[in-house]
């Protein structure tokens, strides 16, 4: 579907509204695991190594769901590394795409649990224009896409970002 | 011991032994660990993934740091934590116990952790428990302690990484330690490349070879070349029973002094499950020393029983999804 250069794009254009956003806050960049974590690399080589205040935190919210008592544990990832306190820090908070929401809300959960921020900004490659079960949107989203509920998009990376759209149900 | 410690598909829905269990399972409880390890940088050192469930901690027999380190992990998971220390009576021991149980799964519990002086016990409560219920062995008599054997196994692998290669010597009152049974389980499923056992005689089981250790009675022998050194407790209670001579003469023969360290690699681990005894099993300047990762091992206690109880708690929710 959306191809490598596609991404690039879609990439530089997040870069240039966070540097107008954040430009003057020396703001701290987290990404969520996995696919956040691409994307949050992917923009801080945009923005140069100086535009960020520490390297990059990761967050690992497989502990925040919501869906323990439904189905159990989540497969592993790695853990969450934020190596900075967030206390009274602007952060942008990073992930590839938002669908319902509940993974920003577990995020923000883990965030709050590291101190308390001054501010965070949401920023995903891509925005699902329905879908949305909580009120959380993005500040800053690469491309808003329409897609039907059964159909999925996922972020891949073998070296390379891709974007694929999964229209099978049964393929998570 | 069979394995209904197992869901069907393989997944942990109680903790009783190590016994039987598969390399993958260890190491996933190990890996679990060291994610939950990072939530201690947290400020707020809790994650609310066991938050509604209450788990008991159910001590027929007194262990301060075991039921501290089980209780802190419950909390750390958001969980709520009762904790009950109930002294066995003599008699009918089998229906008080059932009684206490059925009382206890009244009160809709979602998991017990029990730690009894009497071998099988977990195993007894695990197969009459009601199927939503989660049972934890935190030691029963000289049987098993398989949360103490993953702590260790995680210690090791902290500061070895890889068991294959490794050289490990469990020292002292072997026959009667169900925390060196459970080591000596994970330690062969881990594929260690030499479990060696060493002691007296008398403190040694008669199976040993058929356990696939090497047995030493000479301790500077024993160590020799070793890279993880656990040290065992020696429980007084033998002392009494004729087993020993007496605690100033087992510690020249099997205390651990910066001597005998020596016959040991330069850069080998010494472990203690705790509490030590000062100059009967091990000399001070060894515990303190350099070398000791004793205090480590408490610490680590915490995330392995994190990752024992949200895996067990997660394999019940997983089957009740499939159902």
């Amino acid at each position: 579907m959306t191809t490598a250069t596609d991404i690039h794009a879609l990439l530089q254009s997040m870069a240039e509204e966070i540097r107008q956003q954040l430009g003057d806050k020396k703001p701290l960049i987290v990404g969520i695991h996995t696919g956040g974590i691409w994307i949050a690399e992917a923009l801080s080589d945009l923005l140069g190594a100086d535009f960020f205040d520490a390297p990059l935190g990761t967050l690992n919210i497989a502990y925040y769901r919501d869906d323990f008592t439904r189905i159990g544990m989540h497969p592993q990832v790695a853990p969450s590394d934020l190596p900075f306190s967030v206390d009274d820090r602007h952060l942008l908070l990073v992930d590839d795409v938002l669908h319902s929401g509940r993974t920003v809300r577990a995020a923000l959960n883990e965030l709050f649990d590291y101190g308390r921020p001054a501010s965070v900004t949401l920023a995903v490659l891509i925005e699902r224009e329905e879908g949305h079960e909580l009120p959380i949107h993005a500040d800053i989203a690469g491309q808003s896409i329409s897609l039907a509920a059964e159909q999925q998009i996922k972020l891949t990376n073998d070296g390379k970002l891709q974007l694929e759209i999964i229209s099978d149900g049964s393929s998570k | 011991m069979t394995n209904n410690q197992l869901t069907e598909s393989g997944r942990l829905r109680h903790f009783l032994t190590i016994e039987g269990l598969k390399r993958p399972l260890l190491t996933e409880i190990m890996d679990r660990a060291e994610q939950f390890s990072s939530i201690s940088h947290q400020q707020v050192k809790k994650v609310p993934l066991l938050r509604g469930k209450t788990i008991v901690n159910l001590f027929f027999e007194n262990s301060t740091r075991t039921r501290t380190t089980f209780e802190l992990a419950a909390k750390r998971l958001s969980a709520d934590v009762m904790n009950l220390n109930i002294s066995t009576s003599a008699t009918s021991k089998g229906e008080s116990l059932l009684d206490t149980l059925h009382n206890l799964e009244s009160m809709h519990s979602d998991m017990f952790v029990v730690r009894h002086n009497q071998s099988g016990a977990a195993e007894f409560i695990a197969q009459h428990v009601a199927p939503h219920v989660s049972v934890i062995n935190a030691g029963d008599g000289c049987h098993a302690h398989p949360t103490q054997a993953m702590l260790d196994m995680f210690t090791i692998r902290r500061h070895k990484h890889h068991f294959p290669d490794l050289r490990v010597a469990i020292v002292g009152d072997i026959l009667h330690s169900r925390v060196a049974r459970s080591q000596i389980q994970a330690l062969a499923i881990l594929g260690v490349g030499e479990i060696r056992v060493i002691g007296p005689k008398t403190l040694l089981p008669t199976d040993c070879q058929s356990l696939g250790v090497h047995v030493y009675h000479d301790m500077e022998e024993g160590l020799h070349d070793v890279d993880v050194v656990i040290m065992l407790r020696l429980q007084h209670e033998r002392m009494q029973g004729a087993l020993l001579p007496s605690a100033r003469e087992y510690f020249k023969r099997y205390g651990l002094t910066e001597e005998k360290l020596r016959c040991a690699k330069p850069d080998a681990i010494v472990m203690h499950p705790g509490p030590i005894n000062r100059g009967v099993e091990i000399a001070s300047t060894v515990a303190d020393g350099p070398q000791s990762v004793i205090l480590e091992q408490v610490t680590h206690g915490i995330a392995i029983r994190m990752a024992v109880m949200s895996m067990t708690l997660g394999a019940q929710s997983e089957q009740e999804a499939q159902a």
